[in-house]
């Protein structure tokens, strides 16, 4: 199933960006503005984009072989760096598609696509891992707290704070804090409005601002949820024995309640990825990150075909992954179903 | 003419206001400390069994904490008011007010009516029980109001698009240079990087956001409900299609959609509109079987009733396909013209949010379809879409409502992130994203052009959310 919607999705992707005013904007971008149509069109054969649409992505797959194209200088090809002779061209391998681990060639930024990506996504890594030791703690903090006394002045305010945060977009919250924090005509200069400088190295000054603003987008949600399940459990008949046991208050939250309540925000916590994907690009934008989100609008941008298929592939493998562990997770805490 | 300050003449509240909202933070936070440590208040039984907490420090502090809200409000309505009537004497806030005037009067009326009719206005009325979906409803209406007004040009100081010389990037409250008598003479909240009016350009991307984001959410809940209806109710390799189809749209990142269906190439090959084509026939579907599924045994009426609904959805809907100089290009009485950007953007944001829709209606369906009084409407022999359109669609409305407040606001999300990436929408239109988008850009330097459209989605999508938690709140309560 999962192999399934990995490949039509990549089909979406292959035929949108494999439409033929897009191809021309591509050869004029990767040639010149003023070429004519004929130009373009034998700059397309000769880069091997004017082939039958599904030929061109059985060829991305790596199923079929590889284009060559034949011209005075030699031979070019899919598989081929450049312009290379006869010779080279019959040493080089046939097929070069993604299941021979070759994930193409970029046209923005002339490199491997393979190599754009680890090294993005690496910078990207590094980010959610600090957004998920920012957000989940508060979140579930936030929840538990509100949600273990319902309609107390506590719950109250943290409940206001929760949805102030989901109705605050990344790029709203994003501009408040460059314009508070950094700017210079406020005067608080805390923090770094670009985090340009974060790539080689990470400093709260300059990391600060993009991990907060990604957290905070997500963290209402799942504070909301978390006290969803707390109010739900705190009402339970196990939590009413233990209060007329004489266990105290702070006991009965923390040993008895807690564990129970955490069951459903983890499930909310992992299909919470695919939306920090959406505030990764928004934020990576806003602040100059060079991340997984920035390739992501460069290469839609330019129409960077092999390097946006790359790009939805490892959303897509993210995406179905927080899925599947979310369902296993799921099972693994709560005990009704994992005995039965 | 002098530059105008925040307050004008009107300055002497603003201590007042300081100490009311100091106060108020401080009796906030203490109220917090406290709810921590005394667990209970004394309580008092009543003679009816009930315990009710009453009085002591707990008590008197929720007291204080009422007063000073109060009060806090009470001084914003007066800065209103005197705004109101002194107009730019008060300052940038006053001239302000005085131009939301018509809002003003719009959302009075409005209020005092709903509030004397509530009781027979059913879950709508009760909403004005519940003071956080009265605050919501309020930020609603404001920006529904200011969107509607400034359509026809009654809120707006400038044109949109106008640019005066001399006004570039300059800051709020500043004057117009040789304003003439009937212009207004000052910048509210300043220029953009363009010299052109922030206040004016705000005001008409509310226009344009109440304009889109209501519509399409409901073109997405037509569609999600045509074909999530069934696929709950029948199951069977129609349900696992649509499903699967559903969750390939929804395995996509958002902003990938975007960029893959709102660039001008792909708009060039005509693919939104024949997107447009097809989703804009979903909301005729409905309304088709909705009335052949209640009049099928009176064929007399089941006509009659098709062709008063019917006819106007048609020819709306090849209007609203039919645009001259693309590949749809047929239609002679194409009477409203849709601007390029608007379909697109539209169609767009209903593809995105369909699937969510579906996967929701499907699971209610899947719920209520076990219900007893589904079994008896099908032992009287009732038609599938009778059941899951007259049986089991107004017993899912509770929760489809409230999702349905909650998605408006979500979809004005999605236009501002259309807008921030420059996508869609030309990059001269005032919409709240693209403003953002180019204020953004100076931030370092400049505060003024980003942050009026910023605070304007936040506080139109946190009346959204409000405006959802108070109909889940009353709808409960049934």
């Amino acid at each position: 199933m999962m192999v399934l919607t990995a490949l039509c999705l990549t089909f979406v992707v292959f035929y949108l960006t494999n439409l033929y005013p897009n191809l021309e904007k591509l050869a004029k971008t990767q040639g010149n503005f003023r070429m004519s149509e004929e130009q373009v069109q034998s700059w397309l054969e000769n880069n091997g984009y004017a082939q039958p649409m599904l030929v061109k992505y059985n060829q991305w797959l790596g199923v079929m072989p590889g284009w060559t194209v034949e011209s005075e200088e030699g031979i070019r090809g899919r598989c081929l760096d450049g312009t290379a002779t006869a010779e080279e061209a019959a040493q080089a391998p046939r097929f070069c598609g993604i299941l021979q681990g070759d994930w193409g060639h970029s046209t923005v930024f002339k490199e491997d696509v393979g190599g754009i990506i680890s090294t993005r996504l690496g910078n990207t890594g590094y980010l959610m891992f600090w957004v998920l030791v920012l957000m989940v703690p508060s979140a579930l903090i936030v929840g538990v707290l509100a949600g273990m006394r319902e309609g107390s002045p506590m719950d109250r305010t943290l409940s206001t704070f929760s949805i102030l945060t989901t109705a605050t977009p990344e790029y709203v919250s994003g501009v408040i804090f460059i314009a508070v924090f950094t700017s210079s005509a406020v005067g608080l200069k805390w923090f770094k409005g670009t985090a340009t400088s974060a790539m080689e190295n990470p400093t709260f000054e300059n990391f600060f601002l993009p991990v907060l603003t990604i957290s905070l987008y997500g963290m209402g949600y799942i504070a909301r949820m978390t006290r969803a399940s707390m109010t739900e459990v705190m009402t339970a008949q196990y939590i009413r024995t233990a209060r007329l046991k004489g266990v105290s208050f702070p006991n009965i939250v923390l040993k008895h309640a807690l564990r129970n309540a955490l069951i459903a925000p983890f499930t909310v916590i992992m299909l919470q990825f695919p939306w920090l994907l959406n505030g990764v690009v928004i934020v990576e934008t806003l602040f100059n990150y060079k991340g997984f989100g920035w390739v992501l609008v460069a290469a839609a941008g330019n129409n960077d075909i092999e390097l946006l298929l790359a790009v939805s592939v490892v959303s897509v493998i993210v995406v179905l992954a927080t899925q599947l562990i979310s369902d296993i997770g799921y099972v693994y805490l709560n005990p009704r179903i994992r005995i039965s | 003419m002098d530059p105008l300050t925040w307050t004008g003449s009107i300055a002497v509240l603003n201590p007042i206001l300081l100490v009311a909202v100091v106060a108020m933070l401080i009796i906030a936070i203490v109220n917090i400390a406290i709810s921590i440590f005394v667990t209970e208040g004394p309580q008092q039984v009543n003679a009816d069994g009930t315990i009710a907490a009453r009085g002591g420090i707990p008590g008197l502090m929720s007291l204080l904490l009422n007063w000073t809200l109060m009060a806090v409000i009470g001084l914003v309505l007066i800065y209103a008011a005197l705004g109101v009537l002194m107009g730019s004497n008060a300052g940038i806030i006053g001239a302000m007010s005085q131009r939301f005037l018509p809002v003003w009067i719009a959302l009075t009326l409005l209020f005092a009516l709903s509030i004397i009719y509530k009781r027979n206005l059913g879950l709508y009325g009760k909403l004005f029980d519940s003071p956080i979906g009265m605050i919501g409803f309020g930020l609603v209406m404001f920006w529904v109001f200011t969107g509607i007004f400034s359509a026809f040009d009654l809120i707006v100081t400038h044109d949109t698009l106008t640019q005066i010389s001399g006004m570039k990037n300059k800051v709020p409250g500043t004057p117009v240079r040789g304003a003439e008598d009937g212009e207004f003479g000052w910048y509210l909240l300043g220029g953009d990087n363009l010299a052109r009016d922030v206040f004016s350009r705000m005001v008409k991307g509310a226009g344009i956001v109440v304009l889109i984001a209501p519509f399409a959410t409901l073109f997405a809940y037509m569609v999600g409900i045509t074909l999530g209806l069934p696929a709950g109710y029948r199951g069977g390799s129609f349900d696992t299609l649509l499903s699967f189809l559903a969750n390939l749209i929804l395995a996509f990142p958002v902003i990938l959609l975007f960029y893959l269906l709102v660039t001008p190439e792909i708009v060039q090959t005509g693919l939104p509109q024949y997107m447009a084509v097809v989703l804009f026939l979903f909301p005729m579907i409905f309304a088709g079987v909705l009335i052949y599924s209640r009049y099928s045994t009176q064929p007399q009426k089941c006509y009659v009733w098709m062709a008063i609904i019917l006819t106007p959805m048609v020819l709306v809907y090849l209007a609203a396909i039919n645009a001259p100089g693309t590949r749809i290009d047929f239609w002679p009485l194409d009477f409203f013209p849709m601007p390029a950007g608007i379909l697109v953007v539209f169609v767009s944001v209903v593809f995105v949010n369909s699937p969510t829709v579906f996967r929701i209606v499907r699971g209610l369906t899947m719920d209520i379809k076990t219900r007893d009084y589904v079994a008896a409407a099908q032992t009287r022999g009732e038609g599938p879409w009778y059941i899951m359109l007259w049986e089991i669609l107004p017993n899912a409305r509770g929760p489809l409502i409230v999702d349905f407040c909650l998605r408006i606001g979500y979809t004005t999300i999605l236009l501002g992130t259309l807008g921030f990436f420059g996508l869609g929408l030309p990059p001269e239109s005032p919409d709240w994203g693209t403003t953002i988008n180019q204020g953004r850009k100076l931030l370092q330097i400049y505060l003024h052009p980003a942050l009026p459209p910023a605070f304007a989605l936040l506080s139109l999508v946190l009346g959204l959310n409000l405006l959802a938690d108070g109909l889940r709140e009353e709808s409960l309560k049934d």
